[in-house]
């Protein structure tokens, strides 16, 4: 059943947020950190042990399997839900401080990936 | 004619959905006809999505982008963090976990840079307009992480609330930046594989930015992006009230 797919989505996301909070506690800052990721590894380890056994029928991936194809649009809401124009009134120098950085990290990612192939 | 803008707010989430699908045609038609695929569907909808949060904030002079225009209340609950993260995990499904294990260390060094080379050139632009107290020049710089970065290090050290609202712009500025620029600069930088796209996900580290930035390039990439950047904001709020404070402090003085 599709909804078996939306649940086991939903239980590894919470435990994923949970983890990421009480890290974010452990370390004493007020954010989360890793939740997303950590959901994510166990999204992974927990269908690749289902399908292993032969536990993850077709629509339970589907349940999945939508939610992963939704994300762009949510992605579409989340961009016009952005404080864009509170953004550009604060003017010249968030502007350069948001962009000069990012631009340098840009090309650092070219560096880092020579250093990977060594 | 009351119908219609209650029937609009009930349903807001209805809404959303149906406006959202309406752009993202509009999009993919502009991709395809006008634009012969040069620029992706989902790149256009997204800079349209942008587009619309400008004037929503400036008709509205609310926070939440288009979202604040009344009968597209909708847009907060579907862009929100929890529907977002809820996707963006089910785009794990699938992906590699060993292509993961084999970038972890990339990962970690991408994350560590990834706020020192954002946090430094930023202090150095604040320093250029004029600021020069330590806890002003650490929360914009901060704020070149993501816009939660700068204002939770802001409060933290004790910010003034215009600094914090420069911080906050900063990072969505990043976050804007990186959405727009990832597409078009990915054949130049090599962003075309698993390994490249936790790496980026780590340098650039505003969760926005990475996961729109990559659903444009190429959605594959998606799950492997989001997990190294999903770390980084964490990374950014421990780091940058702490070492880079007192970096900041043992170079500006106070």
């Amino acid at each position: 059943m599709v909804i078996y797919g939306v649940g086991l989505l939903a239980f590894c996301f919470l435990v994923g947020q949970f983890i990421g909070e009480s890290l974010g506690r452990f370390l004493g800052i007020e954010a989360n950190v890793g939740g997303v990721g950590f959901s994510m590894i166990l999204l992974m380890i927990c269908t690749d042990g289902l399908q292993k056994r032969g536990l993850l029928p077709v629509p339970t991936e589907q349940g999945i399997l939508f939610w992963s194809t939704m994300y762009i649009p949510i992605i579409i809401a989340m961009s016009a839900t952005q404080n864009v124009f509170a953004a550009f009134s604060q003017g010249f120098m968030a502007l350069l401080v948001g962009i000069l950085p990012t631009l340098l990290l840009f090309l650092c990612i070219p560096v880092i990936i020579k250093l990977l192939s060594k | 004619m009351e119908i219609l803008p209650k029937l609009l707010s009930v349903n807001a989430l209805i809404v959303a959905f149906l406006v959202v699908a309406v752009v993202t045609w509009i999009s993919s038609v502009i991709s395809v006809k006008i634009l012969k695929g040069r620029v992706p569907g989902a790149a256009i909808a997204i800079i349209a999505g942008l587009i619309l949060a400008f004037f929503g904030g400036k008709w509205t002079g609310g926070n939440k982008g288009i979202s604040d225009v009344s009968g597209l209340a909708g847009f907060a609950l579907l862009g929100s963090g929890m529907l977002r993260d809820f996707a963006v995990v089910a785009t794990a499904m699938g992906s590699s976990l060993n292509e993961m294990k084999k970038t972890g260390w990339i990962g970690a060094i991408s994350l560590l840079m990834g706020v020192f080379i954002s946090f430094f050139p930023a202090v150095i632009i604040a320093f250029a307009f004029g600021y020069r107290d330590a806890v002003s020049l650490t929360t914009i710089g901060a704020g070149a992480c993501t816009f939660i970065v700068g204002p939770v290090t802001g409060a933290a050290i004790g910010a003034d609330s215009s600094v914090i609202a420069i911080s906050i712009a900063a990072g969505v500025f990043k976050s804007v930046f990186v959405t727009i620029f990832t597409a078009p600069l990915a054949k130049f930088i090599g962003l075309n594989n698993p390994q490249a796209a936790m790496a980026y996900g780590g340098l650039m580290g505003t969760t926005s930015g990475v996961t729109a930035g990559l659903a444009a390039t190429d959605p594959k990439l998606v799950p492997y992006g989001a997990m190294t950047s999903t770390f980084a904001t964490g990374v950014g709020c421990l780091l940058c009230p702490s070492i880079c404070f007192f970096m900041v402090k043992f170079i500006f003085g106070q």
